[in-house]
């Protein structure tokens, strides 16, 4: 009942940038939008509704380059998914790094692992590789062998 | 401008553990900023993760971290039958918990005793890993192994607990349980401790908000948050037990923590053998025949901390991604807030509350002059600075009594 309930709030306040919603059970709902509303989902989600931003996932698929943000409402279980799908070529999205420290690591592993470039970003350093990587080579595309 | 000290305390070294290196820049005694270096050793599981069958990743999941072995497959075990859409049986819930609260202790028990040695007080290190010894035997008993347990798959465990032992376990606990008192004793009672302990490397509510923090480190900051309550798996939800907070956010609040919850995992432990006498000895799996199309959100509460499992599936025998989040990728995040303005002797204690991998520390810390390049000191020297500063303390609580 209360996941219908965040579902709706969610709408509301995203109608226009809601590409898909896809409710999987009462604990996991995955919801795709337009990766321009990323900074005003992200407020909405850390600031107003209450969720902490456990991690995000990069993909690289046929469709592009995507991106699953985690964020969980806890007491209720819910794990909310904010998926957004990025260009091929120029996979880039605004950083969330300057609202909370949180996403920090993660948006620099992801730029240098997959090449996503957060626009924005306090200090987008490598996190892992520093000093013994070549540069513009991304281990985690599908075409690298 | 004042001149700064760079204090390196990191292992360049592949057979650490976790290796990770802090440059703590100083100015005189006090750390004025913080930074982190990792990748020394990274493996790229989750990449090699896409080459494995899901039978497989279970054990290279395993091999993530060497002390909370069992959280990452447990984690993943969630994710996966998160997928499928079954139920494991009551019997596979209960060893899923039991092996998973047993790890909790033995990794506090691990914990306390570096601390203390890390603060100068070796009793305190010896009695913790002494009680431990008898855990890790229940784990050799129980799984075969004393670490890396290789007790879990989809849909349910690999070995059952047969019902004759479980005396064994009890007797085991019941032990543990008054080792424990005297333990918690000797921390919590200890007026050095409180002086070393308490005020030092303090995390308020909101520095836990903002890095997002979890597990021991955020419910000493009274944020609590505990995935076993939370978002309920395996058999905790059909035990009683409480979440454990503390409220000062500091380095005593988060030992505080961690030793009352070894109480709280023992009652666990006990509700669940319960649990094993009223179901049906070798009732453990579940039949899984194929991993269906999906993406599965796993979690499991490990000794430090949320561990989060995020797993693509395209219907093949392989994942097609496997995101892994270990709780100290946020938690260590947090030392920028808990050891700036620290001394160098409180930072080495802070860096250690939460829970990191501690022989890093230990073995390769030197501090060299910045200017001349001038060893100065080494890991011990730290360490002996730490314990200097206890005794000091010592001396003086005794004189003013």
């Amino acid at each position: 009942m209360e996941t219908n309930l965040v579902i709706e709030n969610f709408k509301e306040n995203f109608n226009s940038v809601i590409v898909e919603v896809f409710k999987k059970s009462e604990k996991r709902v995955t919801v795709t939008i337009k990766p321009d509303a990323i900074l005003k989902v992200g407020e909405y989600l850390y600031k107003t509704a209450g969720f902490r931003f456990i991690i995000a996932s990069a993909l690289h698929t046929k469709r592009g380059f995507e991106i699953h943000y985690h964020f969980s409402l806890d007491k209720t279980e819910l794990i909310l998914n904010i998926h957004v799908i990025l260009d091929k070529e120029n996979p880039q999205i605004e950083s969330l790094s300057n609202m909370f420290n949180a996403s920090n690591w993660i948006e620099r592993e992801m730029h240098e692992l997959f090449g996503i470039n957060f626009i924005n970003h306090p200090n987008q350093e490598k996190l892992i590789s520093e000093g013994n990587w070549a540069e513009g080579v991304y281990p985690y595309r599908k075409e690298f062998k | 401008m004042s001149k700064k000290t760079l204090i390196p305390i990191g292992p360049y070294h592949p057979l650490q553990e976790e290796p990770e290196l802090f440059k703590l820049y100083c100015d005189g005694e006090i750390v004025k900023d913080i930074k982190w270096e990792t990748g020394y050793n990274h493996r790229g599981i989750e990449k090699l993760s896409e080459s494995k069958t899901y039978e497989q990743v279970f054990f290279l999941v395993e091999r993530i971290c060497g002390i909370c072995s069992t959280s990452h497959p447990f984690a993943f075990a969630n994710a996966v039958e998160e997928i499928v859409g079954k139920e494991i049986t009551d019997r596979a819930k209960y060893i899923r918990s039991i092996i998973g609260e047993l790890e909790r202790i033995h990794s506090h028990l691990l914990w306390v005793g570096l601390a203390g040695h890390f603060l100068g007080y070796n009793t305190v290190f010896m009695w913790a890993w002494k009680y431990r010894e008898p855990i890790l035997d229940l784990f050799e008993m129980i799984t075969g192994n004393r670490n890396s347990y290789a007790m879990f798959k989809v849909g349910g465990v690999r070995r059952d607990i047969e019902n004759s032992k479980i005396h064994v376990i009890r007797k085991t606990l019941s032990d543990f349980r008054k080792k424990n008192d005297l333990l918690t004793g000797a921390v919590i009672d200890d007026p050095v401790i409180h002086a070393r302990t308490k005020g030092v490397g303090i995390l308020t509510k909101q520095d836990i908000i903002d890095y997002a923090a979890v597990g021991p480190t955020a419910r000493a900051s009274g944020v609590a948050i505990d995935i076993r309550k939370d978002d309920p798996y395996a058999a905790y939800p059909l035990v009683n037990w409480k979440v454990i907070t503390a409220e000062g956010g500091d380095v005593f609040a988060k030992a505080e923590v961690r030793l009352l919850e070894m109480y709280e995992s023992i009652s666990i432990i006990e509700q669940c053998l319960d649990g094993l006498e009223k179901t049906k000895e070798g009732d453990i799996n579940i039949v899984v025949k194929e991993i269906p199309e999906g993406i599965g959100t796993g979690r499991a509460e490990a000794p430090r901390g949320e561990v989060f499992h995020f797993v693509v599936s395209d219907g093949s025998s392989s994942p097609v991604r496997h995101k892994i989040r270990a709780p100290s990728y946020v938690n260590i995040a947090t030392f920028k807030k808990s050891c700036i303005g620290q001394t160098i002797s409180d930072a080495t204690i802070s860096l250690a509350a939460v829970d990191p991998c501690y022989c890093c520390t230990e073995r390769m810390a030197v501090a060299y002059d910045h200017k001349s390049g001038r060893k100065i000191w080494n890991a011990n020297d730290l360490i002996n600075i730490s314990s200097g500063k206890t005794s000091e303390l010592k001396k003086n609580i005794i004189r003013q009594k």
